[in-house]
């Protein structure tokens, strides 16, 4: 049986960009959002450190000094208006947030206190400033709250646990709605909208070693890739230098912040010599890398030599107590190890996706070279590309992403809302959804989905991460051919209607496939080494060649194709990237 | 074919890198399971697994669904304590599977739903009425006084005083492990009282007297008798019995 609803606005997503888009959405149309999670549980909860905006609280800061800090850090790959219109806006999306209730640490005088981020400095690279508004080290958890609170101020229609499958669009390519699946009884519904804005998150679980939570499989980017919607920049992807040893849970850069240092096994503070101006404080992607150079020279720590140290036992307990709780916690619970008396082991976590779907400052979503808008489609927050992170995202951006271009998506999808017709859904609607879940269900002995999941993580871990080559994305592309050959032959054992988790990890799975062949494609034909991509056989930046975005497209018969547009130039030239 | 255990030895070393090598431990896991599908009833089942001792709970419940049995059903997110996707009853008490370790069981382990909400399959529940009881206190800053240019000023100590309860992560692990919530669904249960708490003690906030009127019914604060299930559930170690007192306190002796 399949419902079918009908609203203006539909939001696809219940974390911190759906949330802020749903405010401005349903104020001024009938807005539902759709979640395959209750909105609290959402990854935006797991940022940490902070949310950059240059208030000037606690030293001299502007707008423009964040700006030039987002494009230099995203190593000349942003979009250099967009980062000019984020910054500028950021100082009055935190104050939103404070008078919506977020509970921000605070300065003696009693204003939104500020702190150290990698990356962020003053006066174009001078010295690491304090731009990061923060409240502990769980500022991501009280932005998502303070973000449900006023959904639940304003009656906000979430439709909870509802997995999108599929997007709908009519003959002329205007889009027309969303199919979903309510995961408590297994029925589909068809979700008729004017407008439908895009915000489930990344797809950091494609690979072995994540900060991202399990419910983190691309779902929106592979939904309209299937619908013929270009990814953009899918190679950017950001590997946070400190994550957990073994686990990739996030320990924020705020410890570095507050004045923790990254050691070798030798106890050796090697960023010294990587980047002499910031150190530690040198932006993810060179930290990363540095670890990298260091596991590969000999001086990696831990039992197979690929481990480094994120040392914070120096500092004042009190510091420690109330700036950095939750990150002490997990080194606790997880390691079984004393951060306040012993160097923490840690190893580069895949962390971000900088690429993703491509859209305006807007949020409207755009394809092609020169930017057509798909009539009433949007996407905001970690699964868009606008593009404000380039190739590399500055720490406390992300947040500040989906709070800014989550409210620019929402105004003009409800300005759309209100302008345009009903487009008309397709005949059937959700054939092409009953043929993708029947396809699991009746099929009674194949593959088993977890090997396939597996395999992927652990080879995505080898062979695209940190470090790349021709040779190891030739290897990777090849595997995932294969896994694809048997990902269309899985069977599960659940064939029941409620609460089938089993089909819907199985369907996420395609999603994470999808995101990472584009993935794959995209990054084998960049072949120079910028931000989070970083190729051994092309190891240096090529402005010349590549100083543009790159459009990976799912043609009909699977075959992906690949076109390029420029990078969106302003103020600032591009130079070599020292910190 | 390897045997189910072989399966998730050699899986769990992959996971937890050399290190952990050759420390695996020998695991029963015993699990209420319900399918409405198959019976009106629930039963039991029970999964031998090898696994690290390191290793989360939530994971060794992955690596059964993963290899041993596909149908069985949980929440689950971020695997670090933070999304509040995985309450369960762990060994008699509340608590996040992502947050308990195998260490921390011993060789065996017991895995029920949460009690006090409808169980709709395995370890999953109805968690509406929880959050029919969250909104129920207003949840959000009540503020009319007109909105200045910059930020609202408060004082660290001001923000000190309801620090605490910021803290919660709506995973109901408190008000299911309350024996008055269990008998009385109406009781909006520790949760909601600490959420309430959250604005009520902040001092930007104008919407005490409304709460607190709220929380004096009879479905309120007066329900708590301080059995401290709550505090000891709590996966983000809020003080949450006391919150409770403070909010009681407020009713009783402070003008609003």
């Amino acid at each position: 049986m399949v419902t079918t609803h009908t609203y203006d606005a539909l939001v696809v997503g219940g974390g911190g960009a759906g949330m802020r888009a749903a405010i401005e959405l349903s104020e001024r149309v009938r807005t539902a959002v759709i979640s395959k999670l209750y909105p609290t549980r959402s990854h935006t909860g797991a940022a940490q450190g902070g949310v950059c905006a240059a208030l000037g609280n606690v030293e001299e800061d502007y707008p423009e000094w964040h700006a030039f800090d987002t494009v230099k850090g995203g190593d000349y790959l942003v979009d250099q208006p967009a980062a000019q219109l984020m910054t500028e806006e950021a100082v009055q999306a935190i104050y939103q947030l404070e008078r919506w209730g977020l509970p921000f640490n605070r300065t003696p005088e009693g204003k939104i206190d500020q702190r150290r981020f990698g990356g962020h400095t003053a006066n174009h690279g001078e010295r690491a400033v304090k731009r990061a508004c923060y409240a502990a080290d769980r500022t991501g958890h009280m932005i998502l709250q303070t973000l449900y609170q006023q959904c639940v101020k304003r009656d906000v229609r979430f439709f909870n646990e509802f997995y999108c499958l599929d997007l709908l669009r009519d003959g002329d390519g205007r889009t027309a709605g969303i199919v979903a699946y309510e995961l408590s009884n297994g029925e589909l519904h068809v979700f008729r909208a004017k407008s439908v804005v895009f915000a489930t998150g990344g797809y950091g679980r494609m690979f072995r070693v994540t900060s991202n939570a399990h419910a983190l499989t691309g779902d929106g980017p592979a939904v309209v890739w299937r619908r013929g919607i270009p990814l953009e920049d899918m190679e950017m992807f950001q590997f946070h230098p400190t994550g957990l040893a073994k686990l990739g849970v996030l320990l924020s850069e705020a410890a570095r912040g507050e004045g923790g240092i990254v050691l070798n096994k030798d106890g050796e503070r090697f960023m010294e010599r990587y980047a002499p101006t910031i150190k530690d404080l040198a932006p993810r992607d060179l930290v990363s890398r540095a670890i990298y150079q260091e596991i590969k020279e000999g001086r990696g720590a831990g039992p197979k030599g690929d481990w480094a140290y994120l040392d914070i036992s120096h500092l004042d307990p009190k510091v420690i107590e109330e700036k950095l709780p939750d990150i002490t916690e997990f080194a606790r619970i997880y390691l079984k190890v004393e951060p306040t008396k012993e160097p923490v082991p840690i190893q580069p976590t895949a962390h971000y996706a900088m690429g993703g779907i491509p859209t305006d400052t807007d949020g409207r979503v755009v394809v092609g070279p020169d930017e057509t808008p798909v009539p009433g489609l949007y996407a905001a927050g970690e699964c868009a590309c606008v593009s404000v992170h380039g190739a590399n995202r500055l720490g406390t951006n992300s947040l500040l992403d989906l709070v800014v271009f989550g409210r620019r998506a929402g105004d003009d999808a409800a300005r759309f809302a209100r302008e345009a017709d009903l487009a008309d859904a397709p005949e059937a609607p959700a054939t092409a959804t009953i043929d993708l879940l029947d396809a699991f269900l009746t099929r009674e002995t194949g593959d088993n989905a977890a090997d396939i999941r597996k395999e992927l993580q652990d080879n995505m871990f080898d062979l695209a991460f940190v470090v790349r080559s021709e040779e190891s994305l030739a290897k990777m592309q090849e595997i995932l051919h294969g896994l694809r050959e048997r990902y269309d032959r899985v069977a599960i054992t659940d064939k029941g209607s409620v609460y089938n988790t089993e089909l819907m990890e199985t369907v996420e799975l395609g999603f994470l496939l999808d995101c990472a062949e584009s993935l794959v494609v995209s990054a084998r034909a960049r072949t120079e080494s910028r931000g989070g991509h970083y190729r051994e056989d092309h190891p240096l930046r090529d402005d010349a060649n590549w100083l543009k975005h790159t459009l990976a497209t799912r043609q009909p018969g699977g075959s992906i194709t690949l076109e390029f547009k420029p990078v969106k130039m302003g103020p600032y030239v591009p130079m070599e990237r020292k910190y | 074919m390897a045997t189910p255990a072989e399966v998730l030895q050699a899986s769990d070393q992959q996971q937890v890198g050399a290190g952990a090598k050759g420390h695996g431990v020998r695991l029963t896991v015993r699990i209420r399971r319900f399918n409405p599908e198959v019976s009106q009833d629930s039963w039991w089942d029970e999964f031998e697994v090898e696994a690290d001792p390191l290793e989360r709970l939530v994971e060794v419940l992955h690596q059964i669904k993963w290899h041993l049995d596909g149908t069985l059903t949980f929440r689950r997110s971020c695997a670090h304590g933070i999304c509040g996707s995985d309450a369960m009853l762990i060994n008699g008490r509340n608590a996040l599977a992502c947050k308990v370790l195998v260490a921390d069981v011993g060789s065996r382990v017991t895995i029920e739903p949460i009690r006090g909400l409808a169980v709709l399959k395995d370890l999953i529940v109805d968690m509406e009425p929880f959050f029919d009881g969250y909104r129920s206190v207003l949840p959000y800053l009540i503020n009319d006084s007109g909105e200045p240019e910059a930020e609202r000023l408060q004082s660290s100590e001001e923000r000190a005083r309801f620090d605490d309860t910021t803290k919660c992560i709506l995973c109901a692990a408190c008000t299911t492990s309350c024996p008055i919530f269990w008998g009385d669904a109406g009781y909006v249960g520790p949760a909601a009282i600490v959420n309430a708490h959250r604005f009520i003690f902040d001092s930007r906030d104008e919407g005490a007297r409304e709460r607190l009127k709220i929380l004096s019914e009879k479905t309120g604060v007066f329900r708590c008798r301080t059995t401290f299930n709550c505090t000891d559930a709590c996966p983000r170690g809020i003080e949450v019995t006391k919150a409770i007192q403070e909010v009681k306190r407020s009713i009783l002796f402070d003008r609003f």
